[in-house]
């Protein structure tokens, strides 16, 4: 009898980011399903401050604290992933994992579907009081003196690939690493040591690959006339066929939008790269100087050639904590000498608002995003010919004290009968900062492990 | 002798931004193998470091790729703080690829029909 090792694992990503499309995962779990072979669907949707997110999201409401869009995300593919034994790893437990397993199964109750075998992945939150010490120790000065908001450990596959083998039909985690979300499957697939640095190492690029969603499969590409995309409106999400070797090769679903080539693939292996010798994960180092990118099929791309070293001995740590408050405003001003008109106002409001520390001053339209937050750039412009005549004056600063930071709010409103001639559609906006600081603390300080919720 | 002509670097390669923290990483990817080696040669880290003057990169590392014939340029703390501190309205840099794009280079003619983007 052949082993279900023989076949080849497919994983499917169906969001990339916490916000991405919720309509993705259909037509993925449909082309894994139409393969016949054993498959995983993943969804990717914590980032660095989506965490921090979250936990303020759970002092309010004690059952939240998980991506907001679960059931979103789930509702259109659980009865066919349980029917079709398609198995769902995710990070969307974020700050309340139990809280995410809880509300899958009443969703299945709902859906009038069998009770899903979830486990949820535990360890990675260092927000409470018992792991300070560890922080202080791997921050030392840098440990913040503001509330800590969210303390996170990136953990590895390994707890993952045990659920699955364990027999989940789901895996709900927190602070995984993005790419471990596809190593845990592989793993759990093929059986491979967990110091079989180079097998791991490749598989980890998978993930790497999938882990933004259709940021491989021509999302994020588009650029008429150099990049065309076919389709951007119904993206396809991608399909990564994993072999024994761990080598892949992305597609994405049958008469779906967009597009997987060379480029995007290799627009993709670089993305959130540092040294592309020593792409560190919890798992691995893996090095792709070595890889390959090989066009095998209309919309079908292998990466081959990734190596793999010993993993590190230490997990990254991500704290974030509250800083103040953030404030912006904006204005309009348009027809003749609209600029002129805009940079006055700016310099009324750097007039108005000294010393409250620096005024990011932007001109939507002349220039807005290129430039620092000094603003030195803007000044530099000043020479220019000063005529364009649609310009979006927009303000930003922030500062520890709320009441501080609300004057910007209020000079910007104070504009329309104070400022230059002619300014219109004030929008301002408050929000709470927050902070973050990293540090690499002992794997062995981590007790990462998985339970089945009931 | 090679006839050069200066154009955007958006003619030889395309590209996309990353953020990590307070650092950038901007990949660089020849169009077409032929045009790998006015890449290695032109996108240098000092004239990268130039490009972003107005970011004022505390350090720019360039990391080669030749098989893939790309790039991975670092920079290092340039993104006033990164996305949790900055006051930019695109506080992860995720236009950054295409302040890169707009350096000159210059380019022997007769590599002209390996660039990417509309035929002259």
């Amino acid at each position: 009898m052949a082993n279900k090792a023989d076949k080849k694992l497919l994983v499917g990503c169906a969001a990339g980011f916490s916000g991405d499309r919720t309509d993705a995962a259909l037509p993925v779990v449909q082309a894994l399903i139409a393969s016949g072979q054993p498959a995983v669907l993943i969804f990717e949707t914590l980032a660095e401050r989506t965490l921090a997110l979250a936990q303020l999201a759970r002092r309010t409401d004690p059952d939240a604290g998980y991506e907001p869009l679960l059931v979103d995300l789930l509702r259109p593919v659980l009865a066919q992933c349980l029917a079709h034994g398609v198995r769902i790893v995710s990070n969307f437990g974020a700050a309340n994992p139990q809280g995410a397993a809880h509300r899958i199964h009443a969703l299945a109750a709902e859906l009038g579907l069998r009770c899903p075998r979830i486990a949820v992945v535990k360890g990675d939150d260092l927000s409470g009081p018992e792991h300070r010490a560890l922080l202080q120790d791997a921050l030392g000065s840098a440990m913040p003196t503001e509330p800590i908001v969210s303390a996170n450990a990136y953990i590895g596959a390994q707890a993952v690939a045990d659920a699955l083998r364990a027999g989940a039909d789901i895996v709900v985690c927190g602070r995984v690493a993005d790419p471990s979300l596809v190593l845990g499957p592989a793993l759990a697939h093929y059986g491979w040591a967990l110091d079989d640095w180079v097998r791991l190492a490749r598989a980890t690029m998978a993930g790497h690959l999938l882990e933004c969603g259709a940021q491989v499969s021509g999302g994020y590409f588009a650029d008429p006339g150099y990049k065309d995309v076919p389709g951007l409106a119904q993206l396809g999400y991608p399909i990564a066929e994993i072999d024994a070797d761990g080598h892949c090769t992305i597609t994405k679903p049958p008469g779906t939008g967009g597009c997987i080539t060379e480029r995007t693939v290799k627009e993709q292996l670089l993305y959130e790269l540092h040294d592309p010798a020593a792409y560190l994960t919890p798992d691995v180092v893996a090095d792709i100087t070595t890889a390959r990118v090989t066009t095998v099929g209309n919309d079908a791309v292998r990466l081959e050639g990734v190596q793999g070293h010993a993993r590190p001995a230490t997990l990254k740590v991500n704290v974030c904590f509250e800083s103040g408050w953030f404030a912006e405003g904006e204005i309009s001003y348009a027809g003749p000498r609209a600029e002129a008109r805009a940079r006055l106002a700016g310099e009324v409001l750097r007039e108005r608002l000294q010393g409250l520390g620096p005024l990011r001053i932007d001109l939507i339209g002349v220039t807005s995003i290129f430039g620092d937050d000094t603003s030195r750039w803007l000044d530099a412009s000043a020479s220019d010919s000063r005529d364009t005549r649609d310009v979006r004056l927009r303000v930003a600063l922030q500062h520890r004290d709320h009441a501080s930071a609300q004057r910007l709010v209020r000079e910007v409103t104070a504009l329309y009968t104070c400022g230059p001639a002619g300014g219109g559609g004030v929008r301002t906006a408050m929000r709470p900062r927050l902070g973050t600081v990293s540090c690499l603390v002992p794997r062995e300080a981590v007790a990462v492990r998985f339970e089945m919720v009931d | 002798m090679t006839t050069t002509i200066t154009v955007p670097l958006y003619r030889l390669a395309h590209s996309r931004t990353g953020d990590k923290g307070n650092r950038s990483n901007i990949s660089v990817i020849a169009w077409h193998p032929a045009l790998w080696d006015v890449l290695v040669e032109q996108v240098t880290e000092a004239a990268v470091a130039h490009q972003f003057a107005q970011r004022q990169p505390r350090k720019v590392t360039r990391y080669l790729l030749p098989q893939l014939q790309a790039m991975n340029i670092v920079l290092d703390d340039v993104l006033d703080g990164g996305v949790n501190d900055s006051l930019n309205l695109d506080s992860h840099g995720k236009a950054l690829s295409y302040l890169l794009l707009d350096m000159p280079v210059t380019v022997p003619a007769h590599l002209a029909p390996h660039f990417g983007g509309p035929t002259a």
